[in-house]
């Protein structure tokens, strides 16, 4: 039988704020255990929680950037569970009334566009980061406990269910992801764990409109390993199916050392968070003019500039996704393109040369000044220096930020290509190695490079190789 | 309705991590049930038209400015914990992975 893969995301992320979302305790990550902590993270009795401004508006934001609509009431309930990871044996969350419903995220998938519409944005606490040390000697048994980030505004995105394989889940992730860099609400860290995503996936006979038996994935701490446990959990699924068995309600883990999925135990009876209205926090009410000022300062999003990226510079269409899938890397072309008008020309370095060297050279793309990068490629424009000073050049200049032009200047690294300048080399070397001249007029080009790049040596790689050609040819051949 | 509150008694008890004596479990069963009879008889009032209330006052949420404050010291924090490991709160381990949680 064929079967129908259903696949619905649960996506946490935690938001860019100083402090966490009901205290001043700081967000900082990879601290001193249990460093920021303080009667309200701690829920020690008397303590109070104040809502953090910020995470209001980066909820909202966010919630704006993926259409979803901004509620402007919404409450904040209890979910009620005892684990360590949680201080107050409860969690404050949003349970019937979420900050935002709806909403949706436009993807391309195999070729075809389509949205992927949106359950709900909601906003609620972290927990703490509990650590397993059974293991060890002196922890045999136990589970350290790190209440730093318990309290770290989280924002929970809830996909309806429409994604179908692993890798359309791990595409619509990734540009969920894009989305969020953009609307610079995270840093989205799967490996710091700031963004995470648990799964809910089914299978139904082809055809059928009822929802199968689903399992919920946890775990998976990369793209690449969301793909991978859906995959893996298709396939467990549909051998299930295919020998007549059902599948059972329960929650796997993803193991990424094994690479597959293990049953956690059955959802039956487990969960009852008995949610009510979380009686220390007033309902949250936001202002009309609050939410449209947030909406005013929101950024282009990726689809858009994507589509944009093609038009206005003439991009293709791989071009413009490799451009917009990372904000600093169009941020740094349009910068660019403002002084600089041959866009191919940019593109063409940006993605070849200049990636190579922030990769050599560990440096990022923010740190590269657009000015001095449109200095560099008139500089080859104009003729004054060939293309491989100009590599040379920019990865010096990516390296410390010197001004290309100044190099030139400072070095002599113009370009020799007047005919009276490069005779003489030319000359020379003709008379030096006849050998490479007898072979060339007999038609052999490797013997042409060795001339040329003779000249290059000469002249300390500054003289014009197209020009050299030239003369070489007219010269012996002529 | 026919409610079996001893069962509810233990549901209720498993939840809140409650362990009850036979008597202790009885004489909530008969407080349970009263505290439902009273809850059934406010449900028998007409509140078509009314918004459901989940906090008396009508004033909306305060916000704070996202500026970061001292928190405690470590000693302070350790202070009503039972056991600890150097900075850490050591708690027995409940399960080997995470339990199912957001
Ligand atoms: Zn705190």
């Amino acid at each position: 039988m064929k079967y129908e893969v259903v696949i619905g995301l649960e996506i946490h992320v935690e938001l860019l704020t100083a402090s966490k979302l009901f205290c001043g305790c700081s967000t900082a990550f990879g601290r001193e255990p249990n460093s920021h902590c303080c009667p309200v993270c701690l829920g020690l009795p008397g303590s109070l929680p104040v809502f953090n401004r910020r995470a209001i508006e980066l909820s909202v934001t966010a919630a704006l950037a993926l259409k979803s609509e901004v509620q402007l009431r919404s409450r904040f309930d209890r979910k009620n569970y005892f684990y360590p990871d949680l201080p107050k044996a409860y969690q404050v969350s949003q349970f019937d009334q979420p900050l935002a419903r709806g909403g949706y995220l436009a993807m391309e998938y195999e070729g075809k566009k389509k949205l992927i519409n949106l359950e709900r944005v909601h906003l609620e606490e972290e927990a703490g980061k509990l650590i397993h040390a059974g293991d060890s000697i002196i922890g045999a048994g136990h589970s350290l406990v790190d209440y730093n980030r318990a309290g770290i505004p989280l924002l929970e995105i809830v996909t309806a269910p429409e994604l179908h394989s692993g890798e359309e889940a791990r595409l619509f992730l990734e540009d969920l992801r894009t989305v969020l860099l953009y609307a610079g609400v995270s840093d989205c860290k799967m490996e710091e764990g700031s963004l995470r995503c648990d799964a809910n996936i089914s299978l139904r006979p082809a055809g059928s409109s009822e929802l199968g038996t689903k399992a919920e994935v946890k775990n998976m701490n990369s793209f690449r390993s969301v793909e991978l446990a859906l995959d893996y959990e298709i396939k467990r699924q549909q051998q299930v199916l295919s020998a007549g068995g059902v599948v059972n309600q329960e929650t796997c883990h993803w193991d990424e050392e094994k690479k597959q999925t293990f049953s956690m135990r059955s959802k039956e009876g487990s969960s009852d968070y008995r949610y009510f209205p979380e009686p220390d926090l007033l309902p949250l009410v936001l202002e009309k003019s609050f939410v449209a000022e947030l909406a005013r300062t929101l950024p282009e999003m990726p689809a858009k500039r994507r589509e944009r990226f093609q038009e206005q510079y003439n991009l293709e269409k791989k071009e413009a996704f490799m451009f917009t899938g990372n904000r600093e890397m169009g941020d740094l072309f349009e910068a660019v393109a403002k002084i600089y008008r041959d866009y191919r020309n940019l593109a063409n370095w940006i993605q070849g040369d200049l990636l190579y060297q922030l990769r050599e050279s560990g440096k990022k793309i923010k740190e590269v000044e657009p000015a001095l990068l449109a200095n560099l490629l008139r500089l080859l424009d104009e003729g004054r220096i060939n293309r491989p000073v100009a590599k040379e050049l920019l990865a010096e200049m990516v390296q410390t930020g010197t001004d290309p032009v100044d190099l030139v200047k400072e070095r002599g690294l113009e370009q020799i290509s007047s005919r009276e300048s490069l005779l003489p080399l030319l000359e020379q070397v003709i008379a030096e190695n006849p050998e490479a001249v007898e072979n060339y007029r007999q038609g052999k080009k490797k013997a042409l490079a060795f001339l040329v790049g003779k000249v290059m040596a000469a002249t300390k790689g500054r003289a014009d190789p197209a020009e050299l050609n030239r003369l070489f040819e007219e010269k012996i051949q002529g | 309705m026919a409610v079996d509150f001893n069962a509810e008694v233990d549901y209720v008890a498993r939840l809140a991590r409650l362990f009850l004596e036979p008597d202790e479990k009885k004489r909530m069963a008969g407080q349970l049930s009263d505290i439902l009879k009273t809850a059934r008889r406010i449900q028998e009032l007409d509140t078509t038209g009314v918004e459901p209330t989940s906090h008396v006052t009508e004033v909306p949420a305060v916000l704070r400015e996202d500026q970061v404050k001292p928190s405690l010291p470590l000693n302070r924090i350790m202070q009503n914990v039972p056991r600890r490991d150097k900075g850490y709160l050591k708690v027995p381990r409940i399960a080997d992975s995470q339990q199912d949680q957001d």
